[in-house]
């Protein structure tokens, strides 16, 4: 499999590259809000978890303690608890090997993942898309350190356009079924309203309520499908 | 940033990721069975909304919208990701510039 160009190294590098040069960002502030290179270095290889990260950052420079800072950087962090599911079938069987890819659960490797037509292909997505990204999220907070004031504002480069214009295209393919599009429409609705009276991170956990309206339109356009686990046993009437 | 707060942060993030691929995993799939494909959906479109309109924890309208805007045309045009994604940072970064 490594001989052929595989398709998904193309996006699976633009995502990492456009990643990297947020670590860069990440990296700057960091080091002019007073973090040392080894503590920048130890939060993005162990921690690796991008938005969160900036919220370390945000909530310490701001004069926040240490404990809320953490807090709500993990409260950010829950939702990768929730790729969980969705990758599974592309990992590895043995414990081990999901304890090594467990810390290559980012929001785009899952993505990437489950935009593949095939299996080997996702598991090949997965794991190419986590380690590229992971190694440019830690080469760009290095290089951020280092960079300083040099490259000014990421806002001013249109940085931060970049990440959701990621997903708006890693989000289109699962658009083709009604039920698809009601868990996007619900899930955008709950979370536009959930901003503004939650913590941050909240609003995509409580984005999951929109499956429910979801499963019941699937349930609707095909009546009874195949998962017996949780219906009732049948037994026979007995009035 | 004290050691033992930045170890707990590592941990704790690396738990959370963990417990997903694992027990969370195989629970929820035993529980849900066929949902968990519509989870992608609702999560990719969560994150499109908060990364688009979120700052400091209040809805916010500023020239991410165009960039996102034209990033979704680019995609509905087929357009490779690197071109998705250059345009709507072009269409940003143009916007903040001239205004």
């Amino acid at each position: 499999m490594w001989t052929r160009i595989q398709p998904y190294w193309r996006d699976g590098l633009a995502m990492s590259l456009a990643v990297g040069v947020i670590g860069v960002t990440f990296g700057v502030f960091a080091d002019a809000a007073g973090f040392d290179l080894i503590q920048i270095v130890v939060m993005s290889a162990l921690a690796c978890v991008g938005a969160a990260q900036f919220v370390v950052v945000g909530v310490i420079d701001s004069g926040g303690t240490e404990a809320a800072a953490v807090g709500s950087a993990l409260l950010l962090v829950a939702r990768y608890a929730l790729y969980g599911p969705v990758v599974r079938r592309f990992l590895p069987s043995s414990l081990p090997g999901r304890l090594v890819a467990a810390q290559f659960v980012i929001d785009q490797s899952p993505a990437m993942a489950v935009a593949q037509t095939n299996g080997r292909d996702g598991a090949g997505a997965f794991w190419f898309t986590g380690v590229t990204l992971w190694l440019c999220w830690i080469a760009g907070s290095v290089a951020g350190t280092a960079l300083g004031g040099v490259m000014g504002n990421a806002e001013t480069w249109g940085f931060d356009a970049a990440l959701p214009a990621i997903f708006v295209a890693l989000v289109v393919p699962h658009l083709g079924t009604p039920e698809g599009r009601v868990a996007a429409v619900v899930a955008a609705a709950v979370a536009l309203g959930a901003v503004p009276l939650t913590a941050p991170g909240v609003p995509i956990l409580l984005s999951v309520v929109a499956l429910a309206p979801a499963a019941l339109v699937r349930a609707r356009r095909q009546p009874r499908p195949g998962e017996g686990e949780d219906s009732e046993p049948e037994r026979g009437a007995s009035r | 940033m004290s050691w033992p707060l930045l170890i707990l942060l590592a941990a704790g993030s690396y738990g959370l990721k963990a417990l997903g691929v694992t027990t969370l995993g195989s629970v929820v799939e035993r529980r849900f069975g066929s949902v968990v494909a519509l989870l992608p959906a609702a999560l990719f479109s969560a994150l499109i909304v908060v990364m688009t309109f979120e700052d400091a924890g209040q809805l916010v309208l500023d020239f991410r919208v165009a960039g996102v805007a034209v990033g979704a045309l680019a995609t509905w045009r087929k357009a490779p990701l690197l071109v998705v994604v250059a345009s709507a940072m072009a269409v940003t970064a143009i916007l903040r510039a001239l205004v």
